[in-house]
């Protein structure tokens, strides 16, 4: 069998005692950071980055591999405990979470996720395992004009689930595949957009734009609402959820795996969109859907269960293909390439025991995080009483060193000021970055692509419609785009939004 | 309708910074070869998505252009954070290779300080030295990332 062959090669790379730590340190760090209000899991990774700059890539993508998880748990806790949620996919948990524990159920709420969590990470490492040799196979056979129609796909798919206007998402991501222009052009070697400046000759670091955009442009945000008002935190008393808690839970758990599995390979985000299509299913399928909002359960299992197990099957588009579905995952490839690793369906053949160690390392990750997080849980509520005005220097000046560590270089650490404005701006405006974030990692890929597909076509642009996979994908991203704009959905849309705000 | 220009609206002020951004790659493209659509010059991808963008931009502007005037006003711009941050990070790259990470950091945790509404000086100091001890040790000592820890002058 050469699957568990292959698991086998990628517990040992991922159980060696050195991994093992960073696997766990890279979940408790990651934790900790992604408990504090108001961070997301990619201003986590970005600000835990420079950790992992002096280690292998192997145990450098282990570790950020378990800050993700981390992250998002912490996210979790804060979702559930205070009501905020620190990214948007775990906006579901605070409807049922949050009432659950002012309920005095915040112990069972916390379990519940975590053990809904575990059970989903479990699931999907098997499914990653399974399906990432196929898939490997399958993208071989992809061409120039697949991975063009891919990526349009992913595009629009960052579009249909960015917040609020699809006219600006549209607009982030194609200014963001702008900037990914600048620096040298692959084909003719000329410099665009550098002004003859030789730092931007190898275009601008993904790093010091996710920072500047995200992790700085956060805090600049977040101290406008400074001393607004601490959060008012919810006590957990037992933390063992009830017999019935356990069977209202289990199906939910499971529905929600599948639901997430699924929805996670898709591009554009799976994991926001897995924990909402898990809570409106379980809110079908209740036989008391009067109590949803009001802290069910199975509003806290399904959601969390899906987000985790999307979280996890988003690696496999980045593992086999090379592409991004989203954010994190283009962050992921960022650190991939500064350990000199070019993320594509080569990665397997080239280098099994990174590839095999990381999917295994995501179970680890998991079961590390179960066990650290329940009898953590009273380290993380003292994290969410630090006040913002200590936190926020960590933040800085693990940002500023880890810009400048990437390459040494203080043009990088400059050059996060303007990234930092401009994040700013386009939050007073009402523009959400992530998208601007795919476009600028896809922009290179796409534009090298579309001109080889299109040189190999010689000019003739219907070959991306005549190749069956790309128009399939092309399809695909057409009635994505359609649905969005049919009046029903749209509807569907914004209610699904506007529980968010 | 007779409206004034809804010059604080949210999405007029957004489809405008699209454009301004499209109309620049646009026109800084023009310096390269544009190629043909079987062979694509440096400045064929860039051309086009420029024009992309400013369209969007147009479309964003007329939605923001078209709504109440009441709806989606900026309130306010509070400069104070946002300078006292692009200033802290400033002085830190400034610092780091001349004075050492152990001023860099110090002096980043300080300025930062100022972006507080109510600054608290005094625990900002003790805390950017209690900063300082932890980044030197985490990432000099213990991470052995190649920075200076002390001034060099």
């Amino acid at each position: 069998m050469d699957l568990l062959n292959h698991l086998a090669l990628g517990f040992e790379t991922a159980l060696t005692l050195n991994n093992l730590m960073y696997c766990f340190i890279g979940a408790l760090f990651g934790t900790a950071v992604g408990v504090l209000p108001g961070l997301g899991p990619v201003s986590t990774i970005a600000m835990l980055l420079p950790l992992t700059y002096a280690l292998s890539p192997v145990s450098a993508l282990i570790m950020l591999a378990g800050i993700y998880y981390g992250a998002q748990y912490g996210g979790s806790i804060t979702a559930i405990l205070v009501n905020l949620p620190g990214e948007s996919s775990s906006v579901v948990t605070c409807l049922d979470g949050y009432q659950m524990a002012k309920q005095g159920r915040a112990g069972a709420a916390l379990a519940i996720a975590a053990l809904g969590s575990f059970f989903a990470g479990t699931v999907a490492t098997i499914l990653i395992a399974a399906f990432a040799t196929p898939l490997s196979e399958f993208a071989t056979s992809f061409r120039s004009a697949e991975y063009v129609s891919l990526m349009v796909l992913g595009l629009v798919g960052a579009v249909v689930l960015a917040h609020g206007s699809l006219l600006k998402a549209f607009a982030m991501i194609v200014l963001g595949l702008l900037l990914g222009m600048v620096g040298t052009d692959v084909n003719s070697g000329v410099q665009r957009f550098a002004f003859d400046v030789p730092e931007l000759s190898d275009g601008f670091n993904f790093v010091v734009v996710a920072m500047g955009l995200f992790a700085f442009a956060e805090i600049i945000r977040n101290l406008e609402q400074a001393e607004a008002g601490e959060a008012s935190l919810q006590k957990v008393s037992s933390l063992w959820p009830t017999r019935t808690d356990m069977r209202r839970a289990a199906p939910a758990v499971v529905r929600g795996t599948l639901l997430g599995s699924i929805l996670g390979v898709l591009p554009g985000g799976g994991a926001l969109m897995s924990s909402f299509a898990s809570y409106s299913l379980e809110k079908k399928l209740s036989r008391t859907p009067q109590e949803f909002g009001r802290g069910a359960i199975e509003g806290v299992a399904g959601p969390e269960s899906a987000n985790n197990a999307g979280a996890q099957t988003s690696f496999i588009p980045m593992l086999t293909l090379g592409i991004p579905p989203n954010p994190v995952m283009a962050l992921m490839i960022g650190a991939m390439t500064i350990h000199n690793i070019q993320p594509g369906p080569q990665v397997m053949n080239t280098d099994p025991a990174l590839f095999w160690g990381l999917i295994a390392s995501m179970w680890v990750g998991n079961a590390i995080l179960l066990v650290l997080n329940l009898p953590l849980i009273g380290i993380w509520i003292r994290m969410l009483r630090v006040p913002y005005r200590l936190l926020y220097p960590c933040i800085l000046v693990c940002c500023a060193i880890g810009v400048y560590g990437i390459q040494n270089n203080l043009f990088d650490v400059m050059l996060t000021l303007p990234f930092a404005l401009l994040g700013y701006i386009f939050h007073r405006l009402e523009c959400e970055p992530a998208p601007l974030l795919l476009g600028f990692i896809l922009g290179p890929m796409l534009e090298e692509n579309l001109r080889r597909a299109l040189s190999l076509s010689r000019g003739d642009p219907t070959v991306f419609i005549t190749r069956p996979i790309s128009a399939t994908l092309l399809a695909m991203a057409a009635l994505l785009l359609i649905a969005v704009l049919v009046p029903a959905i749209k509807r569907g849309r914004e209610v699904v939004f506007v529980e968010e705000d | 309708m007779k409206t004034l220009l809804p010059a604080r609206n949210r999405d007029t002020l957004a489809g405008i910074v699209f454009v301004l951004f499209g109309l620049a790659f646009v026109i800084g493209a023009g310096a390269y070869d544009m190629g043909t659509a079987a062979r694509m010059g440096p400045g064929f991808f860039p051309r086009m998505l420029g024009g992309v963008l400013v369209l969007l931009g147009i479309a964003v502007f007329a939605v923001g252009a078209r709504a109440p005037v009441t709806a989606g006003l900026l309130r306010g711009f509070p400069l104070r954070p946002l300078l006292a941050i692009c200033a802290a990070i400033a002085v830190f790259a400034l610092l780091l290779e001349k004075g050492g990470l152990a001023l860099a950091s110090w002096a980043l945790v300080m300025v930062s300080t100022a972006g507080q509404r109510k600054p608290h000086w005094i625990e900002a100091f003790v805390a950017a030295i209690a900063l300082t001890v932890v980044a030197v040790l985490v990432f000099a000592y213990g991470l052995k990332l190649p920075l200076n820890v002390w001034p060099r002058f």
